[in-house]
């Protein structure tokens, strides 16, 4: 289970999150939606503790995120990055065998490679791939890259930021079912921002809208076309006016 | 209020200045301790070895060459006709390896390696490849910082002695091709004249300055500000700070060697 408590975070004078509140059940996909810019990303990288919270708590099992064994606290985690943020000194598949050739986690490295294959397979790419340079790749190939990274070592939490931009609709399709069976098969807790809503209809237990740098509406999905809240309302459905200033 | 701007602008930039020594210092100290204490990885250390010593090999080898020679003719020109073989090969000894192979050997590492470090790591954290390295339970110190830094105190001591051999080495080109001097007696003088002293000073200059140069390359890198401007800041910044420190160290070295 992961809590954020009153989390808040300014750089310089911008404040980003100005207290948020959210609770993300253990085994339960949570999707994260918000304009750009509203500090979504940032909210994932504060409970990772890549971000340092000005204030307010982010417990993990009950326990302080920013204290105790990072390490070990890390081990439990998969992250995809906006950006994809692979090593690009590395071919494809020493990036998503990255935490299989080192530390704790280490094995010998044909059987590493071999799942890192395995996993590129299981976002829709072909083992021809794990040999290239990531900069030989497209932006949507490289952010797969990435979603395989984030799950090869089979975490517990991962976190997916915007899995499925950049990619068609087919390609995107196979990511929201990826997600949805590494929570529901191997009882994975995932947060994920998203912007495409066929993704957090296919993907979402709860949903939670940030707005203002607090979380505007938050609830089960199934809840979220009736839910009376006009933000919410104006950003599900895409229109240009609402309460939310287009402008920005 | 007008008459002080100037001294608060001159207050606020020695606060700066010293925030930022703190912060280098700091950084070294712990780039240092990450050297000695596990994880160590092999592979990114052999591949900076390669990156620093072996790729530099052409550049410090081709300063060396001309100083060496151009030494030689200045020496030859300002000194009498009948010393100038006593007098050249002793100077451009002692001029190469006791300044001249090791300061350039140092500006030249922070123009080549220092720039490459400090633009690679910057352009890793601007993509998030620093986040990445975190999340995968990898400290970026022991990952990026500490193989290039031993790598560096490692391989430049050596560049540097390569480059005093083909720096004297320039110097005796020139003198035995040009200015019709005997080679043996050359070489005779050259080594004659060298003391122990001062291929440990040359040696000792190298490793510092290549301590310097990587540490500043990845103090910089590490601490980029964002987007592709964040990147060419930090570049800049790198090679100026290495630039000067190396020159600093240089004075402080030789006075501590040679100093009375
Ligand atoms: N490291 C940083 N330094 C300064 N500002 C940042 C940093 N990271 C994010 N921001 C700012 O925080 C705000 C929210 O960013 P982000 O969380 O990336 O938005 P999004 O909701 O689109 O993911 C933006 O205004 C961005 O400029
Ligand atoms: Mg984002």
């Amino acid at each position: 289970m992961i809590t954020l408590r009153d989390v808040h975070k300014a750089f310089g004078a911008n404040k980003v999150l100005r207290g948020v509140d959210l609770e993300v059940p253990r085994g339960s996909s949570m999707v994260i939606i918000g304009g750009s810019g509203s500090g979504k990303s940032v909210a994932l990288k504060c409970v990772l503790g890549l971000v340092p919270p000005d204030a307010g708590q982010i417990l993990v099992d009950g326990k302080d995120a920013t204290r105790g064994d990072r390490d070990a606290f890390l081990a439990r985690f998969g992250m995809l990055f906006q950006g994809g943020a692979l090593f690009d000194s590395l071919p494809v598949w020493q990036n998503v065998a990255f935490r299989l050739l080192r530390g704790s986690l280490k094995r010998p490295r044909d059987e590493a490679r071999e799942i890192a294959v395995e996993k590129l397979r299981r976002v829709g790419l072909s083992p021809d791939v794990a040999d290239l340079f990531p900069s030989e790749l497209s932006g949507g190939m490289q952010k797969r890259v990435g979603l395989a990274r984030a799950i090869a070592a089979e975490p517990e939490i991962i976190f997916f930021d915007e899995p499925t931009t950049g990619l068609d609709p087919i390609m995107a399709g196979v990511i929201n079912d990826l997600i949805r069976e590494i929570v529901t098969e191997m009882g994975a807790t995932a947060m994920t921002i998203t912007h495409d809503m066929t993704s957090v209809r296919a993907i979402a237990d709860n949903v939670a809208m940030l707005y203002d740098g607090v979380i505007k509406w938050t609830g089960p999905v199934a809840e979220m076309d009736n839910s009376g809240d006009p933000y919410l309302d104006q950003f599900i459905h895409g229109r240009a006016d609402g309460p939310i200033a287009a402008v920005r | 209020m007008i008459a002080a701007a100037p001294l608060a602008y001159l207050g606020r930039q020695t606060l700066a200045l010293l925030a930022l020594t703190g912060q280098v210092s700091l950084f070294t100290a712990q780039g240092l301790s990450h050297i000695f204490r596990p994880p160590f990885y092999g592979r990114e250390f052999l591949v900076a070895l390669l990156q620093i010593g072996w790729l530099s090999l052409p550049v410090v080898g081709l300063t060396a060459f001309f100083t060496g020679g151009a030494l030689a003719l200045q020496i030859y020109d300002g000194s009498t006709r009948f010393s100038a073989e006593a007098v050249v090969p002793q100077i451009v000894a002692i001029g190469m390896v006791r300044e001249l192979g090791p300061v350039l050997g140092g500006l030249m590492i922070a123009a080549r390696v220092t720039s490459s470090i400090a633009a690679e790591i910057a352009t890793m954290k601007v993509t998030e490849q620093i986040d990445a390295l975190v999340t995968l339970s990898t400290h970026p110190m022991k990952y990026l910082t500490a193989p290039r830094v031993l790598a560096a105190l490692l391989v430049v001591p050596a560049l540097v002695g390569v480059g005093d051999v083909i720096g004297v080495f320039g110097g005796f080109i020139v003198s035995t091709q040009q200015l019709g001097f005997n080679p043996s007696t050359y070489i005779h003088n050259t080594v004659d004249f060298l003391e122990v002293r001062d291929v440990l000073s040359s040696l000792a200059k190298g490793c510092a300055f290549g301590g310097i140069a990587a540490t500043m390359g990845c103090y910089f890198g590490m601490n980029s500000g964002r987007g592709a401007q964040g990147v060419g800041q930090a570049t800049k910044g790198s090679v100026q700070a290495a630039a000067v420190l190396i020159l600093a160290a240089n004075f402080l070295l030789t006075s501590l060697f040679f100093g009375t």
